[in-house]
């Protein structure tokens, strides 16, 4: 505000009116918002564009889950054509990642690893969420002794040794895909219904829901519209966590033998298979899925720290 | 922090029990025997074998029998291997597996917070930049590769560590290197991000304007408070590292408890599964137990009791 002096001189009661100019109120113009407003989506991906490190892992995993379905289409051999004549054949323009010792081709083997690999991975980060969803907003949201008694039951399960109730339960359900995906996730939802408490326990506190529930919103409403949008953040980087480790742990049965059976294959059973032949020089047996698996992985855990900080609200600028 | 050891103390016992009955039910619910083999056996060896091992006798006695056998730490004689008894196994094992265990997370440990401290201390700078794309690719390279690697690397083109076996200090760079490396990113990764937030506290700025040696601020002072996450997540890495053991086992050919694991897997080996199975998670848990002891008495913020003048 600046003062001008001569101004200054003349006492109010000599200031004329024509002086004030009563000034046409634009209500439109009032309340213009001069930039787009961002929704916090909007706001989390733009600053996810900003991290080039997680839009690589992110282009990398969008090319992946095209080759994983169009990939066998360029291949003019099948998953599990053999040719035993053409056994361990070191990459060639005929088959492009070389060959197994069953003579298949190493390239469409790859990209049906890849979208086994996935599945596994993808369903169980999927079915984590949802039961982890129910259990953890129920208990979080109850409170009180429902909550204790829930959380104990998740302090326990948390105890156990994952990957050895994983073996077991491979070993008695015989190995298959389906066995795969729910041993990982019999012990993989705990980590996700503890996120989801959390926050679901700090939230349901804010005035923002005791305003929505003062305005007579019934418990569906207030947990589809105030909870459950505003508790997405940490749920999506812990899916996205969930994903290389579930990746991992396929793997790691394949390499028990515990893994998916002939004629598919997963990356770890490819992998796996290449271990005895790669002391013979074959190394584009092991390179390969050992390349996809790290690189999937690397992608995932790069794309869920850049989530991470995209969806923090507090680092919202 | 008496009734809170107390109480998880319990904790415990419950996690393990739960365990017990599960590895039980999953056992007796596999279809086949270990008898089921190629060979028919006659009807009346089969029913004492059956009785030798306590097999014919109806499920609940089993099942007290066998939490009888945890009790007293007598898991029985192997069936596919019957001149030795699981606890001969476990023996001859697990004290392979724990030296392996036990290297790879003290390893792990020590290499990720020194790497961690230096990457904050140097914030943004070369060595910051290094460390973290270290931390990264460490996570994403399963060590079943990194081991396949390293073999091929490090022991067949240039001979300079032995590529399979356990029996000398050299035999055990290897698999130590491969296992540690994942939980090295992991613990690197955690101190560097506690290590930035602590620094910009005030006591440290109070320490720097002591006079302190940049040294002792960072040792004494930073890294006490910036190591407490790392001390959270020990007890689920150490679980790790040591059900992880049982494939990088596999892979340098070392006769820890992995192999008869795996063995008694594909032999139908009931007390072998069991045996282990109860053995190793109580031995985890109760790892986990011991590092939530710890934790509770490092951190002085953590009152687990509200009762006045309790410690």
């Amino acid at each position: 505000m600046t003062i001008h002096h001569e101004q200054t001189n003349v006492s109010p009661k000599t200031v004329p009116d024509e002086w004030f100019r009563k000034k046409e109120k634009d209500l439109v113009e009032a309340e213009a918002v001069v930039r787009p407003s961002l929704s916090y989506w909007k706001d989390a991906w733009r600053r996810l564009r900003k991290n080039k490190l997680a839009m690589t892992g992110l282009v990398f995993l969008g090319l992946l889950a095209i080759m994983a379905i169009f990939g066998p289409i360029f291949s003019p051999h099948a998953v599990d054509d053999m040719n035993l004549p053409n056994q361990n054949q070191s990459p060639s323009s005929e088959h492009w990642f070389g060959t197994d010792e069953m003579g298949r081709d190493v390239f469409t083997r790859t990209w049906y690893g890849a979208r086994i690999s996935l599945f596994v991975a993808l369903a169980a980060a999927l079915i984590d969420f949802f039961i982890g969803i129910i259990y953890g907003g129920f208990s979080g949201y109850k409170g009180g002794r429902t909550d204790t008694v829930m959380m104990r039951i998740i302090e326990v399960l948390y105890g156990l040794p994952h990957l050895l109730v994983v073996i077991l339960l491979m070993v008695v359900m015989g190995p298959s895909l389906t066995t795969i995906i729910v041993a990982l996730t019999v012990t993989g939802w705990v980590g996700m219904a503890r996120i989801v408490r959390g926050q679901v326990l700090q939230i349901k506190n804010y005035e923002f829901v005791t305003a929505s529930k003062s305005f007579g919103a019934k418990t569906p409403r207030i947990i589809r519209r105030n909870l459950l949008p505003n508790t997405m953040g940490p749920i999506i980087v812990q899916m996205t966590l969930t994903v290389p480790s579930a990746i991992f742990a396929e793997a790691f049965l394949s390499f028990l033998g515990l893994g998916i059976q002939a004629p598919f294959a997963s990356w770890g059973v490819m992998a796996s298979d290449a271990l005895p032949v790669i002391l013979s020089g074959h190394w584009w047996r092991l390179f390969f899925p050992a390349f996809f698996i790290s690189f999937t992985m690397f992608a995932f855990n790069v794309l869920g720290d850049g989530l991470q900080d995209a969806l923090d609200p507090k680092l919202r600028g | 922090m008496f009734s809170y050891t107390i109480k998880r103390f319990l904790m415990m016992l419950v996690t393990i029990l739960i365990i017990a009955t599960l590895t039980f039910i999953l056992m007796h619910s596999i279809p086949g025997s270990p008898f089921n083999e190629e060979r028919t056996t006659n009807e009346a060896i089969q029913a004492n074998l059956e009785k030798f091992y306590k097999l014919d006798e109806p499920l609940p006695v089993q099942y007290v029998n066998y939490l009888k056998s945890i009790v007293t730490f007598d898991f029985g004689p192997s069936i596919k291997k019957p001149n030795e008894t699981v606890n001969e196994l476990l023996a001859r094992g697990f004290p392979i597996s724990l030296e392996l265990g036990l290297t790879t997370i003290l390893v792990a440990v020590l290499s990720g917070i020194i790497l961690g401290t230096f990457a904050a201390l140097k914030h943004n700078g070369f060595i910051d930049y290094f460390a973290m794309t270290f931390a990264v690719v460490g996570i994403s390279v399963p060590n079943f590769v990194l081991a396949t690697l390293l073999i091929q690397k490090l022991a067949v083109d240039y001979n300079i560590f032995p590529p399979a076996t356990w029996s000398s200090p050299m035999h055990m760079v290897l698999p130590v290197l491969a296992l540690a490396t994942g939980p090295m990113a992991i613990i690197a990764r955690l101190t560097r991000s506690s290590m930035l937030e602590v620094l910009t506290q005030d006591y440290i700025k109070m320490a720097r304007a002591k006079g302190l040696s940049p040294f002792r601020i960072v040792v004494r002072h930073a890294l006490r408070n910036a190591l407490m996450p790392v001390v959270t997540i020990m007890g689920t890495m150490l679980a790790g590292i040591l059900t992880g053991t049982f494939v990088i086992e596999k892979i340098f050919a070392i006769p820890g408890m992995g192999k008869y694991f795996v063995e008694g897997i594909n032999n139908r080996d009931y007390p072998v599964i069991m045996g282990t199975t109860v053995f190793y998670s109580s031995f985890l848990v109760f790892m986990l137990f011991l590092v939530d002891i710890v934790y509770g008495f490092l951190d002085p913020r953590i009152k687990l009791h509200k009762k006045a003048g309790d410690a």
